[in-house]
């Protein structure tokens, strides 16, 4: 019996430990310009719009639409559960403003398009944003 | 038009190791093979190469996809470089024939060896972990840091995002997909360096597992052992040479999206791989109608569809039905498409073995695979960074 891996965690870097440890206070934050007001993701030192500097994290609504996703069926480590969902969700605030995540939902039940809201699943220092059916 | 510089730089020679999945030969025994029959095949001798590239350079990460450097392939080969590049960054793999390009066309290298060498079947063979994004380290930090904590952990994860998206748009379906796989292996049937040849129908492809949904196993192209290799020489040096010169009738590239973890679009294009296009198709007089073959980029088969769209082969959201059933990408077809089994059958030598199998069927060297009279190939490389190049041979 192998136990499951544990999942590769991200590095806290300077500019992206916000993203990974917003789940603290249970909101998501996405790096917003406060000039232009445009949303980035990945963070960067500047804003990739107006290359102003007054970039910083900010509360959105966790909320979006699932741009796409896979059916991940491969067991690429000893133990790794399958399926799971992989996919990309483009946030409420902007149009195409992507973050990465698993789809916590039935597989059947998973398709492009649907209503998704964030939900944080906490791996020692870090908050993994995760998004599950948006329930009406 | 005749100023731009690819115009003054052809082909000249080009060449691949034997593939091995494993290979008994070291990387760098590997490369030798390749660079030195390229440079034969060319008509040369070592004493007249002064430039050598390649991608990516080498490193001791990322499970034999950068096994050798420049300077070390310079040394086994005996070659004294007045101009040398390892390009790790970029247009993906033909960053190093790009550059090349200009450096002929600068003056400053007559002959020019670029070479691609890979080891991952090596890799694989003595860890099955080490082709994976995951990385060496605790945690994981630069672009994979976004998906690999997700269980990402293969670039496929990354790419069946794209196709599930193409199949949402358009309605394309498996039977569609599965055309590409299935015409890879019909045509490497009749290559004797690819890693695949057995027979390959839909219905086996069809019944073939699911790693990432769409995507199949059948859909992935696969870890080899191997080098290929090409002379580019400065059109006043490559007449007198052994082959007739094969122009580089145009080049366009161009990086963004995937690359640099920043994604564009909605998932069905290759936005960087549009913009290469567009510079490509505004360096030459030829239209995509002209081209009387095609290698296309086929990491994974989607590439395929999303190359073909972007290079204005077919409409967007066309290249499904364009593919379906495999007559009009037949050798013989409408568009002959990867001619020599691509990446998917005859192995990831790439990109490279695109660019060899472009050679091959300019100079005629197809034997059952052979375009009759093709004169002109279209070439793409790359999933994460974007190149492309029309071949001809007048
Ligand atoms: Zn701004």
């Amino acid at each position: 019996m192998v136990s499951p891996p544990a999942r590769k965690l991200p590095r806290l870097e300077p500019d992206t430990a916000f993203y990974w440890t917003c789940g603290a206070d249970d909101v998501l934050r996405i790096q917003r310009c406060g000039d232009c007001g445009t949303w980035q993701h990945p963070p960067l030192p500047l804003c990739a719009q107006c290359r102003s500097e007054a970039v910083a994290p900010e509360t959105v609504s966790g909320k979006g639409r699932l741009a796409s996703y896979t059916v991940n069926h491969e067991p690429w480590l000893p133990g790794l559960a399958v399926p799971f969902v992989f996919g990309v969700v483009e946030l409420a605030e902007q149009p195409e403003l992507y973050v990465f995540c698993n789809v916590l939902a039935a597989i059947g039940h998973v398709a492009v398009g649907m209503a998704l809201t964030v939900e944080f699943e906490r791996h020692e220092d870090v908050w993994l944003p995760m998004f599950r059916e948006e329930r009406a | 038009m005749t100023d731009l510089p690819e115009k003054r730089v052809c082909i000249t020679g080009a060449a691949q190791s034997q593939v091995g999945r494993p290979s008994q030969r070291s990387a760098l025994q590997l490369t030798a093979d390749a660079c030195l029959a390229a440079i034969a095949d060319a008509g040369l001798r070592v004493e007249n190469i002064d430039g050598i590239a390649t991608y990516p350079g080498k490193s001791s990460e990322g499970g034999g996809i950068a096994p050798v450097s420049p300077s070390e392939a310079a040394a086994v080969l005996g070659i004294e470089p007045r101009w040398i590049l390892a390009s790790a960054e970029g247009f993906s793999h033909m960053a190093p024939i790009f550059n090349a390009v200009t450096a002929i066309a600068c003056g400053l290298a007559r002959h020019v060896v670029v070479f691609r060498s890979v080891a991952q079947a090596q890799a694989r063979a003595r860890s099955r972990a080490s082709t994976l994004m995951a990385g060496p380290r605790e945690r994981v930090d630069g672009n994979n840091a976004w998906t690999v904590p997700y269980n990402a952990l293969s670039p496929i994860n990354t790419f069946a995002l794209y196709a599930q998206a193409y199949f949402a748009r358009y309605g394309a379906t498996e039977a569609q997909l599965g055309a590409i796989a299935v015409n890879s292996r019909a045509n490497a049937a009749h290559n004797a360096n690819a890693v695949y040849r057995n027979a390959l129908t839909l219905d086996d492809y069809l019944a073939s597992r699911v790693i990432s949904s769409p995507l199949r196993l059948l859909d992935c192209d696969s870890h080899i052992d191997g080098s290929t290799a090409i002379v580019l020489s400065h059109r006043d040096a490559a007449a007198d040479l052994r082959n007739p010169p094969i122009r580089i009738d145009a080049m366009g590239m161009a990086t963004g999206g995937l690359w640099v973890g920043r994604h564009e679009g909605d998932f069905t294009q290759m936005p960087g791989a549009i913009r290469a296009a567009r510079m490509l198709w505004n360096r030459t007089e030829l239209t995509p109608a002209q081209m009387d073959c095609a290698q296309i980029y086929d990491g994974f088969s989607i590439h395929v569809w999303m190359w073909m769209e972007a290079l204005g082969l077919v409409s967007p959201g066309e290249a499904c039905r364009f593919v379906e059933g495999g007559a009009r990408i037949a050798i013989g077809g409408q568009l002959p498409l990867n001619t020599g089994g691509g990446q998917l059958s005859a192995g990831r030598f790439h990109g490279y073995g695109h660019i060899h199998e472009a050679c091959v069927q300019l100079w005629e060297r197809g034997g059952g695979r052979q375009v009759r009279g093709a004169r002109t190939c279209l070439v793409s490389n790359g999933g994460y960074g974007y190149g492309t190049m029309v071949l001809r041979r007048d």
